[in-house]
This record gives structure tokens, sequence and C-alpha cells, in this order.
């Protein structure tokens, strides 16, 4: 325990902390436990209530429909990065005429929901876009927008004498840009970038609200059917395979974020997944 | 990729299930949605060359829009590839005279807030999916019917029943219903009622069954089949406050086809058909088959 | 148009009224819970730690479609009738308190330990060295990470369109449905309402750090 708050205890203050420990862990077995009785009485975790995980057909259709899920973050992902590219060099432009439309595009994809993106993408186009169109555009869109700013950040904290030195031997600014600054801020980007990726599975969950057959909507056929009718246990067995996709996607930043930095690689920082 | 299916098939397996079954057992045909009509399937049939219906009738398949998420009216099972419902028997009435099969009819998903594109875009040939007839509409998209009547109802706890009887009662009221629909807009601006959107009926519904909200509004005809899923605590209360005919969709300005899905609409009356189409599936939810409605005269081209 | 206008702009009201009622609720449950969370995880006591990085990261790792299916659809299951708009508020205030907690914990690590021991080999209290030299340095740290927070917690409130609460993004399916002509408009009505917010929490985290920054 080496906080800024403490120093290393004593064999007085390792008294207190043991009876802290008794004293908390206590309380919250009890809060713990008082959930789960009263869940437990309610019939909400009862073992029937899990039933459904013993069916082949159901456990089938749920992993089919992770795969969706999956897919549409996946393609909404890399067609992020694509924009965000686009977008953070258009901001880094020379020209006002550029830098500035490219501003307000990302700053006004950042600024609205999501979800009432996607709701006027599936009212007013969903003819032609179906649910995974109109999900995966509006998911490009907002993931886009963050991207640029990560990637933009990226590109201004790679050294300034790499500029000067691609200039200074002739280089144009595309060639600068491309083949000096990208190659060495995408490394720096990767945690940001990765990060970025749970933010999106877990916005690819609103594809429920329009329709989109992924893992909720399987999930809400399964506990809205009149045999099951257990929402709380469906609810849980989603939220749990959420937990350990996104659990695992952020150790992984976090391990990158930490190699780079052992490194002596700047790393850009972003406030992981606050969406 | 499989087509995606929208919302649809939120709850209300049995029924769906059921109508499925039911089907099944009346006439032997196939399974779920049936690969046989028990409509008539045209031979040949003749139209004037450059009709809309001569050209479906040479291509031997139809796309029609229909909901997927209304028991008893437009359902998909979930695991089935066609739907069920009176707004499905309808089409394959409509189909058949066209000399196409129910398993060349393709089911296209239609919500509410998509059906005119859907028409204007040539996505579907028609729309079937509990479509009311009316003015704002025909502006736009051409309406052939009706082909039944309902009306805006109120679907109630049974223990509710006698405090709430009517949209009388609705001040204050929680009532759900789907979000940006007219039923909602009407219990809210005329009746005083408190809002509850939700994007499916089935979701309402389930509120309603946890006394989350105290009423669900739409289409009576809708109601029943969600009454009928579980009659011991669902009750459909009070008079219909409003008149919703339900027409056939069409591109707008096909004079032809209006008067073809006019003279078919007025066959099945005729023949039975209308008969057996609304008994074996809103007629599985106890709605008394009704008269049939008359139908509009199409506007001269 | 002219039928349009006071409209969308009287809708606009009603649906901003609910959203930020449901932000000023949601954001200051959160505040408390995720303060809370925070002391628990910088806290010497190992089951408090544990409890907090569990909580931490089962909700930030939940999509809060998923919290808001089990809070509307399975709460009443178990006897809990309260209206949409708290399910919504509890619902959003679980989610964001995950958020804050890291905001606040990272916000306390960005202060450099010596700090700390310089102020308790002067022979501060660990109250006076918490209370006047630790935690004015975090605030200062904490003030950005904080401000993205409310401001994804703002987008959030969105979500409760689609479980019974009528708020200012449910109200783009009802404009669309009376002026179907205005699409276009509606959105971008709708939209400018969230901007404002954003640009107005943006500007409230601007000014207290300006107020706290200090002359190096």
């Amino acid at each position: 325990m080496n906080s800024v708050l403490f120093d290393v205890p004593g064999p007085r203050a390792r008294a207190r902390h043991r009876i802290g420990t008794i004293v908390g862990g206590a309380a919250i077995v009890a809060f713990l436990g008082l959930l789960g009785w009263k869940l437990w009485v309610e019939e909400a975790i009862t073992p029937d209530q899990w039933s459904f995980l013993t069916v082949p057909g159901i456990v089938l259709g749920l992993a089919e429909a992770l795969l969706f899920t999956l897919a549409a973050a996946a393609t909404a992902i890399g067609m992020a990065v694509v924009f965000g590219a686009v977008f953070a060099f258009g901001r880094l432009s020379d020209h006002a005429l550029v830098r500035w439309p490219c501003l307000v595009v990302v700053e006004f994809f950042r600024a609205v929901p999501l979800l009432l993106l996607i709701l006027f993408l599936f009212i007013a186009y969903g003819w032609a876009l179906g649910p995974f169109g109109s999900l995966v555009i509006a998911l490009t869109l907002y993931n886009g927008a963050v991207l640029a700013e990560i990637f933009r950040a990226g590109l201004l904290a790679v050294p300034r004498g790499q500029r000067e030195a691609a200039y200074s031997i002739g280089m144009r600014k595309y060639q600068v840009m491309l083949l000096v600054l990208a190659p060495q801020a995408i490394r720096t980007m990767l945690p940001a970038i990765i990060s970025q990726c749970v933010v999106a599975l877990k916005d690819t969950a609103l594809g429920f609200i329009i329709g989109y057959s992924g893992f909720v909507h399987e999930g809400d056929l399964i506990f809205t059917s009149i045999q099951y009718n257990n929402p709380i246990a469906v609810g849980i067995v989603l939220a749990a395979v959420f937990i350990v996709i996104n659990y695992s996607l952020s150790r992984l930043a976090v391990h990158l974020e930490s190699r780079l930095r052992r490194q002596g690689t700047t790393v850009v920082h972003v406030d992981e997944g606050v969406e | 990729m499989r087509p995606f299916r929208t919302k649809a098939l939120v709850g209300a397996l049995t029924l769906g299930l059921a109508l499925a079954a039911c089907g099944d057992d009346g006439n032997g045909t196939g399974t779920g949605g049936g690969a046989e009509s028990e409509y008539e399937v045209v031979d040949n049939p003749e139209f004037e060359s450059g009709t809309t219906m001569a050209d479906l009738a040479e291509q031997g398949n139809i796309t029609i829009g229909v909901k997927f998420d209304q028991p008893g009216i437009g359902q998909m099972p979930p695991g089935e590839d066609a739907p069920v419902g009176f707004d499905i028997e309808m089409a394959k009435i409509v189909a058949g005279q066209l000399g196409i099969s129910p398993d060349n009819i393709e089911w296209k998903e239609t919500v509410s807030d998509n059906r005119e594109p859907f028409l204007q875009n040539d996505v579907v040939d028609l729309v079937i999916a509990s479509y009311s007839i009316t003015e704002d509409r025909q502006k736009v998209v051409g309406q052939a019917g009706p082909y039944y009547v309902t009306g805006q109802q109120l679907l109630v706890r049974e223990e509710d029943k006698d405090t709430i009887a009517g949209p009388d009662d609705l001040e204050g009221v929680k009532v759900c219903s789907v979000t940006g629909s007219t039923s909602i807009q009407t219990v809210t601006e005329e009746y005083g009622a408190d809002p509850t959107p939700f994007d499916t009926y089935s979701a309402c519904v389930r509120q309603l069954q946890n006394d989350t909200v105290d009423a669900v509004t739409t289409d009576g005809a809708i109601l029943l089949g969600y009454a009928a899923q579980d009659p011991d605590n669902l009750e459909v209360v009070g008079p219909e406050f409003s008149e919703e005919r339900y027409g056939i969709g069409y591109s707008k300005g096909d004079a032809e086809m209006c008067q073809f899905l006019t003279d078919t609409i007025n066959n099945s009356f005729e023949n039975g058909s209308w008969n057996t189409a609304f008994e074996s599936t809103l007629g599985q939810a106890g709605v008394e088959t009704p008269e049939p409605p008359e139908t509009d005269p199409c506007p001269s081209a | 148009m002219d039928e349009y206008l006071p409209e969308l702009l009287a809708r606009l009201a009603d649906g901003f009224a609910v959203t930020l009622r449901m932000l000023g609720w949601s954001a200051l449950i959160a505040g408390i819970v995720g303060t809370i969370l925070a002391a628990m995880r910088v806290s010497p006591v190992p089951p408090l730690r544990a409890f907090g990085t569990s909580y931490v990261n089962i909700f930030r790792n939940t999509p809060l479609v998923v919290l808001f299916l089990l809070a509307v659809e399975g709460l009443p299951t178990v006897g809990v009738r309260i209206s949409f708009e708290w399910f919504a508020i509890i619902t959003l205030a679980t989610y964001t308190a995950s958020f804050v907690c890291e905001a606040i914990r990272s916000g306390i690590n960005t202060v450099d330990v010596g700090q700390a021991e310089a102020s308790r080999s002067i022979g501060m209290t660990f109250g006076q060295s918490l209370g006047i030299i630790v935690l004015p340095q975090a605030i200062r740290a904490v003030i950005p990470p904080l401000a993205s927070v409310y401001i994804a917690l703002a987008k959030n409130t969105a979500v409760a369109a689609a479980f019974g609460v009528v708020e200012a993004t449910g109200q783009l399916s009802n404009l669309i449905r009376d002026f179907a002509s205005f699409l276009w408009f509606s959105f971008f009505g709708i939209a400018a309402g969230y901007v404002i917010i954003v640009l107005v929490i943006s500007g409230i985290a601007g000014m207290i750090e300006r107020r706290l920054a200090v002359v190096r």
C-alpha cells in the first residue's frame, strides 16, 4: 500500500486496519448477503431461473447473437478509425476552411447522445440502412469523432524535432504526416484505441432499442418468453459476458500502456471509456 | 449474414406458436406459415400487360411489408421463417390472386415509422401492416380497402377493469404505448394520461403485468391478441375511441393496382376466404368475427 | 413552419426539463456514491478496497442498456416499484458512480507522494495533510476527468427515452410523427439542446479550474 495518503503502517495502525478489515468485511458481507437473500426469496436467482442455460438451442442463439454484436462493433471501429484519421488530419490542416468544418463536425458528434443519432438514422433512413446500418453508421460517427481527437493528440505528441528534421530534408506536409509522424504516433495511441473499443462494444448494445438482432435482443427474447420470464437472471448473464470481454480489453490496454511507458514512449492518455 | 429481424418477436411466444399450431390442425398445411395456401392460387392470371399486377405475376414473387411484433395481426414466432397473423393471411389472399403461392412471398418487416418510405422507395410492393387509412398518408402513398376496422382501446389488469373502464378514467393514469405513436398522443392530449413510451407493445404489456403502468393503449385488435395470452390477468376495456380502418398500401397513383386490391378484398368477403383468414388468426384470440367493412372507392386516375 | 417552430420549442422545453431533472439527481447521487467508492478504493482496509474495485470493474464494463433492462424489467419482479424517471436516475447514478470513482482516484494519485511526506515531516496530522495539502491539489486534477464523466452522463440520460421516460431524445419520434417534413430540423433542434448542456458543463469546469489554478 504505497498511497500518497499513508505511511507504511506501524503496529498500532496495523491493529486499527485489522479492526477495519473485520468491521468493513462484515458490513460488505451483510450487504451482499441481504441482496442475495432478497433476490433468492423473490425467486429471481433460484436454480430454475437459470435453466435456459442448459438448453443448447438457446445457448447457441446467444452465441450467434454475440457474434452479431461483435461484428457490428468491429465494423464500426474499423470505419471509425478511417473517419478519425481523416478528421484528425483535417483539424491539423493549414487551411482554416478545412480546419474549422472538421472541428465543428468532430465536436458536434462528440456532444450529441449516441441514441439520438441512432434513432434519427433509423427513423429517417432505416428503410435503406436497416438496424445494422443505422447502428454502425451512428457508432462510426461518434467513435470516429472521439478517435479524431485521440489521433490529433497523438500526432502532436511526436517530438518536434522529428517534424523539423523531416521538413528540413524537403518533405511536404502530407509526407511529414504520413511517413514520419503517423507511424510513430500509432504506437502511442494503441492503448487509447483499445479503450475506445470497449466504449464501442458497450454502445453496440444500444442497437437493441432499434431491434438489431444482437446479444441483448436475444436475451430480451428469452426473458420475455412466457416459459422463462426471468429478467434478472438473463440480465446478469448478459452483463457477465460483457464484463469479461470488456475487462480483458481494458487489461490489454493497461498492459500495452505500461509496456510503452517502460520503453520511454509518451502515451496518449484518454479518459478511459467514460461513455 | 441472416436478415435482421427488427424488433419483432418480443414476447408473445405462446400465442404465436398457438396460432401457427391451430392453422396446422385445421388445414393440414406445413409448419409455421405453411408452404401450401389454404387460399386460391390462380393459375396464369390474366392482367393487362404493362400493369404492376402483370409484372408481379410474370416475375412469380412479391415483397410484402408486414408487422413482426403484433400477435394475431402480424408476428414472427422465434425460430420460424414466416410470420403469422391476420395481415399475413390477407397478404396470402392477395398474392394468390396474382398467381403467387405463399412460399414465393418475401416478408419484409416494417415498423410504423418506415411504411411510407418502403412504398415510396419500392423496397416493398405492398404494405399490409395494421396500416390505418388516413388522409395524410394518402398524400404520399395509395391505400386500398379497408379490409378490417378496429379502434383504439385500453388493456388493463383484471382487478382494475372497474376503475379504468374507458378513456375518461385516464386522467393522471400511467398509460403505455409505443414511442411516437398516435395512440399515446391521443390519450395524453385528449384524456390527460401520464404517457410512458416504450419501444414495443410487448414491453408495455410486461410493464402492465409488473404493475409499473396501469393501462396499455393501441388498436383493439392488437390488444386482444395480448389479452388472449394472459386471459386471467388482462382485459380489454371500454369503447373504441377512434376508428382505425386497415388498408393495403401500394405505390401512389397506381390506379389499376387499387382496383385490383379493392376487388380482391371484396371477393374475399364474398367467397369466405376473409372469414377463414380472420377465424384462424384474430378469431383464435377470442375476437368475434365481425361483418366485413365496406371498401372505399378507388380514386379516379 | 409557423405551426412547427412554436411546437418544436414547446416540446424541447418539456423534454429538456425532464432531461435536466434526471441529470441533476443522477449527477448528485453518482457524485456522492462515487466519492464513497473512491474513499474505499484508496483506504488501507482490504475488504473495502476489494469492494470498491469490484464495483468499478462490474459497472464500468456493463452496457448501460443492460443495466436499464435489469432495473426496469427486473426490479419490479422483486417488488421494487418506482416511477420510470427514478428507475432511470438510479440506473444512471449506479453506472456513473464507477466513473466518478475512477476520476477522483486518479486525481488523488496525481499528487506526488513527497507532498504528503513533507507535510507529515513538519508534524501535520493525517487530517491536516489530507485537507490542506493533498485534496486541494487532487481537486485540480480531478476537475477535467470529472467534467468528461458528467458530459457523458448528460448524453446517457437519452437512453431513458427507451424505458418509459418522456425526455428530450424521445421527442424526436413525436416530432417526426407530427411534422414529417421537418425531419432534419427536429434532429438538429434536439441535438442543439445537448450541445448547449455540454458547453455549459465544460464552461463550469473551465471556470473552476481557472479559480483553482496556481501560479508556479
